[in-house]
């Protein structure tokens, strides 16, 4: 009897500091998404802590990690995850509902938003009547309306070919890069994380093997998280 | 997040899939429908019941005997009261200090008498009342034909229709096929009947004139018996019958007061107060009816008038337990109806917890975005209050639709049976207000468990869920 515990992110220990571009690399069910989830809030750890802006999101309350994850996380799936029976402005606007920010402001700023990801034309179009690049753009709107510190993507090219890939994953860098952004992306594609991650963090059975500085990267404005 | 926004995402989610919440929906109503339908049909009989009973104009009278008096009303008084010879007697004094006591309109005596009246040379034997001429006011002569008195010594009657069809050789009927009260009155309106009646006269002090002579040798008072006629011109017929609460001393002729009182027609206690020496020239009446202005009173000027020596009757006694009655029979009604909206708020924790499963990776999405457990329930909840205000809205329309029909399907059913048409059948405002409430309270309560369990979904597991 009793349930088997599966340590999916064990003694890992990592430090992120403000305005980097991160890449979690690993095989599947190393672990990396576990601690994505870890830092997004959306789950806690059994013991230890994870510490975003001098808070520790293992103390806080359900309540506090909601609105820890409207405020200060954004974030992009595999899948997209955008609601379907939903248009992509009211998708997009869904956060700021959740926020209580007013009606009027909300409609405009769901526009910029749709605007600055290209698809001011699709903005009454449903999910399914869209292709997944464009899907991704409006998800990457959705992520960033509340303007987080944090955007947290979770193999935002899993389901592109790798021409659209590369579109969202130069609008990210653009983001990282303009708006001064934390990037922690999850990915099993080495190429891809190279190619716009600061940083490059490996993990194999929930545990840290490597962490290392990329080649390519752009010192980033150093800061504690 | 805000009420609109809540109200507005719960509406949409419900078109979505809008089949099975709409058969939810219409579970609801059904609910709402039979409740309202059960309740109104309650209410609609207790108001019939006591529209009858406020028709016959004594629900706000209580009639006040005298201990004297031995056939009394309330029997038990006779236990711890005084014996009936050392009671008071109802006068005129008497009758002043009950007009006295605090929220007593008027008190007047009650004067009625069997007496022969003559019409076309036909004489006709009843009982005739005097009626005060606040009466006018008695639901009973709202549809008088013709008009009540003139004043209150007019030498006029209102006739009860009864009276009016035995005058006119009719065979009085019941059921629908009644004979309307106007075409009774048509022709007797305006024409004269001949009282007569005896009148009590005051001997002592002047002599016996007209034949009837009485014994000077007697002690204390004494009077002498008049035969006397009197014209007297039909000015109405009331169609209700103004004192059917009365039973067998009812009467079927009304005279204005102050002409009955001013006749001194001989009463059955003037024969029993004679033997008194007391006796004087001051009228005794066997009964006083006192009218109260307002009928949640009647209690406490009951109990005041008992304390003065007499023994008092309402109807108000007798609606007591009818209330009681309807107060069961509503709640048994109401359980009832209950019982089906019970049954649509199963359907509403089903539709809703099939929903949860349908939209678990939505659930997923939202907390993943920034929703609180707290925005996820209340999402749920506005989802069940909807299709509560919805069914509750289409319940009550149902429900007032089926009152309809049962109503008309009755009446039809009375018809046949020649009765009159009633209307039994009430939904008040309060009823509609308490069906939505209670719709909109039982599909939040239905509304919990759903809720509860969509807010404690792990966000994690939601969106791995494909």
């Amino acid at each position: 009897m009793g349930e088997t515990v599966i340590r999916a992110v064990d003694g890992v220990s990592l430090e992120v500091f403000s305005g980097e571009f991160v890449a979690l690399l690993g095989s599947s069910g190393s672990g990396k998404s576990s601690v994505l989830n870890l830092i997004a809030g959306l789950d806690r750890p059994t013991s230890g802590s994870v510490v975003v802006n001098d808070r520790d999101l293992a103390q806080l309350s359900r309540e506090e990690l909601a609105r820890y994850r409207l405020h200060t996380v954004g974030m992009v799936f595999q899948s997209f995850n955008l609601i379907a029976s939903m248009t992509l402005a009211e998708n997009v606007e869904l956060p700021m509902r959740f926020a209580e920010i007013e009606r009027g402001k909300r409609d405009s700023l769901a526009r910029e938003a749709l605007t600055r990801v290209g698809l001011q034309s699709r903005m009454s179009h449903r999910p399914s009547e869209l292709s997944g690049g464009e899907q991704q753009r409006a998800a990457l709107a959705r992520a960033l309306i509340n303007r987080p510190q944090l955007l947290l993507a979770d193999e935002p090219t899993g389901n592109l070919d790798s021409h659209t890939g590369t579109e969202i994953m130069d609008m990210v860098r653009e983001f990282n890069e303009k708006l001064g952004m934390t990037v922690v992306m999850v990915t099993h594609e080495r190429a891809l994380a190279e190619r716009y991650a600061q940083r490059l963090i490996f993990l194999a059975d929930g545990k840290l093997v490597s962490d290392e500085t990329n080649a390519n990267a752009v010192g980033a404005e150093r800061g504690r998280l | 997040m805000k009420l609109p926004d809540l109200a507005e995402l719960a509406l949409r989610n419900l078109r979505e899939s809008v089949l099975r919440n709409s058969l939810t929906t219409i579970g609801i109503s059904v609910g709402v429908a039979s409740l309202v339908a059960m309740l109104s049909l309650g209410i609609g009989l207790q108001q019939l019941a006591s529209r009858r009973l406020m028709k016959s104009g004594l629900f706000d009278t209580v009639v006040v005997t005298s201990r004297r008096d031995l056939r009394n009303f309330g029997r038990d008084d006779e236990r711890t009261a005084p014996p009936p010879g050392e009671s008071r007697i109802l006068d005129e004094p008497t009758r002043i200090e009950i007009e006295h006591l605090p929220n007593v309109m008027e008190a007047y005596p009650d004067i009625r008498f069997i007496t022969e009246l003559r019409y076309e040379d036909k004489p006709h034997l009843t009982m005739v009342a005097a009626l005060p001429s606040s009466a006018k006011s008695n639901d009973a002569f709202e549809a008088v034909q013709g008009q009540f008195f003139s004043s209150d010594i007019a030498p006029e009657v209102v006739i009860q229709k009864t009276f009016a069809e035995e005058l006119l050789g009719k065979t009085p009927k019941t059921g629908l096929d009644e004979t309307n009260v106007a075409v009774v009155a048509a022709p007797l309106l305006g024409k004269e009947l001949t009282m007569r009646y005896a009148q009590r006269e005051a001997a002592p002090s002047t002599a016996g004139n007209a034949g009837a002579s009485s014994d000077q040798g007697a002690a204390g008072a004494a009077y002498s018996v008049v035969s006397r006629e009197l014209k007297l011109q039909i000015v109405g017929v009331a169609d209700l019958d103004p004192e059917s609460m009365r039973g067998p001393t009812r009467a079927r002729v009304f005279l204005p007061l102050k002409l009955a009182e001013s006749l001194h027609v001989m009463q059955p206690t003037d024969l029993r107060e004679i033997s008194r020496a007391a006796a004087g020239s001051q009228p005794v009446y066997s009964s006083v009816s006192v009218r109260v202005k307002n009928p949640a009173e009647i209690h406490a000027i009951e109990d005041a008038i008992k304390k003065m020596g007499f023994n008092t009757f309402s109807i108000l006694d007798a609606t007591r337990s009818l209330q009681q009655f309807f107060a069961v029979l509503d709640v048994f009604l109401g359980i009832f109806g209950s019982l089906a909206l019970a049954v649509a708020s199963i359907g509403i924790v089903n539709t809703l917890v099939m929903a949860i499963l349908e939209r678990r990776r939505e659930i997923g999405i939202m907390k993943a975005i920034g929703a609180s457990d707290g925005d996820v329930k209340r999402l749920f909840f506005a989802e069940a209050g909807a299709m509560g205000i919805l069914g509750g809205i289409l319940g009550v329309i149902l429900g007032w639709a089926i009152g309809q029909v049962i109503n008309l399907g009755t009446n039809i059913y009375l018809k046949r049976q020649s009765l009159p048409p009633e209307h039994f059948w009430a939904v008040p405002w309060w009823l509609v207000a308490f069906a939505l409430v209670f719709a909109f309270g039982v599909s939040l309560v239905s509304g919990l468990y759903p809720a509860g369990r969509a807010a404690r979904l792990d966000p994690v597991q939601a969106l791995r869920y494909e």
